[in-house]
């Protein structure tokens, strides 16, 4: 498969006036064609920032991107991009969706009006052609009543219909690549199926290459092809979708398979969680960062950060616990299993 | 057989009619009827507008329902004075889903915690103070968190505060309106496991409130599922999970996404059509027929009601009793 997005170095700290946050902390990865890839981890662990920056979207004013980070996308860096080129990028080739649709949508503009006006950036139609367009893209993404709500604004809508709204400006230009972060973590299951089932159906269609962003391993297993897990700002394991679930290697990867009530747990018995908090970006510890909540924790961890082990073709991870000195373990129990729902 | 008083918590035919635009009605909740047992959780899911929050807060006396009645230990509290009211109070808690909005940023945690013991005048500031910091080890904090503001928490935190600060006046029936859905799915697992530690210590009554049903099943004795204002099943967890009845539970159980990629690529989900109708003109017949995939004429016609299957196994279907 083609790389079509690679990630070098990247490195993100924000200047605050409490110090510097160091939220992305040397991440290298790749995107290939039509496929979705997943980035996982707890609040605050840098899935966000690093989203955003692929669009260039963090505030210039105090967010810092180290300057031997690279972006790379069609064979130039979009890190060093400018004005129109920036443009071009920017919702011609990736578009992004978000957990707020109201972030991205404009109040006081009608959603048919937004949709066209995202094709009209785009391409070379007529207004009247682009409208007529906007209402079938409103179809596509299942808006019940697309013609006569192609005409309302965006607070005449449900959360679950701006969400397909955003996903129906952000494909307008048929991006190459969509980043949709935790595009349904505000809405209820049921409406959270639909928009993820149109999700993986437009990328099938379109072929489009998708970074999902979401902290639902449920999301993950019936949607990644490959996942990355992050902590503190940094990439701990990657792998495809069966490795991560069914042989992971970090212990925080595990813990978070872990964390998820399982069927066969005992109701009202207690539910494995991981203890502590992440550490502060503030002062990244030197170690490993997961060091101080790992039940596995060896002196040369709180030492020097692991550096990745190469698992498979398309497993990695970075834990000590992979070296050759140290003490091999069994993985624990309760990583596997169905873990709510019924029986199939 | 259950005796009554086996019921801590009874609620009979409730509604809550809010008057909207005009003279329209909007039926948020419409009907409901319910026990829980005292020490006994029961789950109220569904999805967001269904009634939920509006049911837990009439319960909790902050609205006037609009008709039905809340027996509460033996006592009607609708039919209360003002006065004992605000006794009987004191027995119901609630906790809410946003720990950041339901705490008032200028207090510090001390304050918060104390102030439901000094609005029912309980106890003086030193033995106010010791029942903070008991209060705060119970939840897993310590003293010295006493003196902060809630803006130096983290949300799994904050969400603590708000339970110590429920905890405060001894109630014993506690509404808990979706507690952890704001939260990381590994700080969800602690708050949870506090509540289920506190329910065994303390002998607490729950009613669980939540829109998925992930851990509601973990910590729930019963489920109750609500679509539209109104009750559609309710059924003891396992039977709720197991056989269940009610095409829309069927639905709402099968849109869980599970931790498993097996099991997801062999799932076979049941998609609702559309979104939920307006409360204001619910469908005629059964509200959920428009999203039914089973759906009749007759649906169109007759209310169900919730009818028992089992002993404990409660359905409003035509289609799951018609072949009873
Ligand atoms: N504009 C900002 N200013 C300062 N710090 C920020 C800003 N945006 C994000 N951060 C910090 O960067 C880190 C990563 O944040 P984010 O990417 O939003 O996390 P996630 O999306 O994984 O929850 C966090 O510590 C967050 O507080
Ligand atoms: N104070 C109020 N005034 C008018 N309508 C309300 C009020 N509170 C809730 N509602 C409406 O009642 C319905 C049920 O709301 P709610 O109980 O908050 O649902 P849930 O908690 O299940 O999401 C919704 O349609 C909501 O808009
Ligand atoms: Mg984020
Ligand atoms: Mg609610």
């Amino acid at each position: 498969m083609k790389k079509i997005l690679d990630i070098k170095n990247l490195t993100i700290d924000f200047n605050t006036y409490a110090g510097r946050i160091q939220a992305v902390r040397n991440i290298s990865f790749s995107l290939y064609e039509g496929e979705i890839l997943a980035i996982v981890g707890e609040s605050g662990c840098g899935k966000t920032v690093t989203s955003k920056s692929i669009m260039r979207l963090l505030p210039e004013a105090t967010a810092q991107v180290n300057n031997h980070s690279e972006i790379i996308f069609d064979g130039q860096n979009v890190l060093k991009l400018k004005g129109k080129e920036l443009k071009k990028i920017r919702g011609d080739e990736i578009a992004m969706i978000f957990q707020d649709p109201m972030s991205a949508l404009n109040p006081t503009m009608k959603v048919g009006h937004q949709v066209a006006e995202s094709l009209l950036i785009h391409t070379k139609i007529t207004k009247k052609q682009a409208f007529k367009e906007a209402v079938q893209m409103l179809k596509l993404v299942g808006l019940p009543m697309a013609e006569k709500r192609a005409h309302e604004y965006p607070n005449q809508y449900s959360g679950g219909m701006r969400q397909r709204a955003m996903i129906a400006i952000a494909l307008a230009c048929k991006p190459k690549i969509l980043i949709a972060d935790e595009p349904t973590t505000a809405l209820d299951v049921t409406i959270q199926a639909q928009i993820m089932k149109l999700i993986k159906t437009l990328q099938a269609d379109l072929n489009t290459a998708i970074i999902l962003v979401t902290h639902d391993l449920g999301i993950v297993a019936g949607m990644a092809d490959r996942i990355q897990v992050m902590y503190a700002g940094q990439i701990i394991e990657r792998g495809v979708r069966e490795e991560l679930f069914y042989d992971p290697q970090h212990p925080y990867t595990w813990a978070l398979l872990r964390s998820v009530p399982k069927v066969s747990q005992k109701s009202k018995s207690q539910l494995y969680s991981i203890t502590g908090t992440p550490p502060d970006l503030l002062y990244p510890p030197k170690g490993c960062a997961f060091a101080e909540r790992c039940e596995y924790c060896m002196p040369i961890c709180r030492k020097d950060p692991p550096v990745e082990t190469i698992i498979s073709k398309t497993q990695s991870v970075n834990c000590w616990l992979q070296h050759k000195d140290a003490p091999k373990l069994n993985k624990p129990s309760g990583l596997k299993g169905v873990i709510h729902g019924q029986s199939l | 057989m259950d005796n009554h008083y086996d019921k801590f918590v009874l609620v009979e035919y409730l509604q809550k009619y809010f008057r909207v635009s005009g003279k329209q009605k909007l039926k948020a909740v419409d009907g409901i009827s319910f026990y829980i047992k005292r020490g006994e959780t029961l789950g109220l899911v569904g999805e967001s507008g269904c009634g939920k929050s509006t049911a837990g807060k009439t319960i909790l006396g902050l609205h006037k329902p609009t008709n039905g009645k809340i027996i509460i230990d033996g006592q009607d509290i609708t039919k209360l004075s003002s006065k004992e009211k605000k006794q009987f109070t004191r027995k119901i808690q609630m906790i809410f889903q946003d720990p950041y909005a339901s705490l008032n940023p200028r207090m510090t945690v001390s304050d918060l915690i104390a102030e439901g013991l000094t609005i029912h005048k309980m106890g003086s500031k030193d033995t106010k103070l010791r029942k903070v910091h008991e209060l705060l080890k119970l939840v897993g904090l310590n003293k010295e968190h006493a003196s902060r503001f809630p803006h130096e928490f983290s949300g799994g935190q904050r969400q603590r505060i708000g339970i110590a600060r429920a905890l405060a006046i001894e109630p014993e029936f506690i509404i808990c309106d979706e507690p952890v859905s704001a939260l990381d799915v590994s700080i969800q697992a602690q708050v949870i496991n506090l509540l289920i530690k506190l329910q065994k210590e303390l002998h607490l009554t729950y009613l669980f409130i939540a829109h998925d049903l992930s851990m509601v099943r973990h910590i729930s004795d019963r489920i109750a599922v609500m679509y539209l204002g109104k009750l559609v099943e309710i059924a003891d967890t396992t039977n709720l999970f197991e056989n269940t009845l009610h095409p829309y539970t069927k639905a709402l159980l099968s849109a869980i996404p599970i931790a498993d990629p097996h099991y997801e690529d062999k799932k076979q989900s049941i998609q609702l059509r559309g979104e939920l109708p307006s409360s204001i003109n619910p469908p005629s017949g059964c509200t959920f027929r428009t999203r039914c995939e089973f759906a009749t004429s007759a649906c169109a016609e007759k209310e169900p009601k919730l009818i028992a299957i089992t002993n404990d196994h409660f359905v409003a279907c035509h289609q799951v009793t018609s072949d009873k």
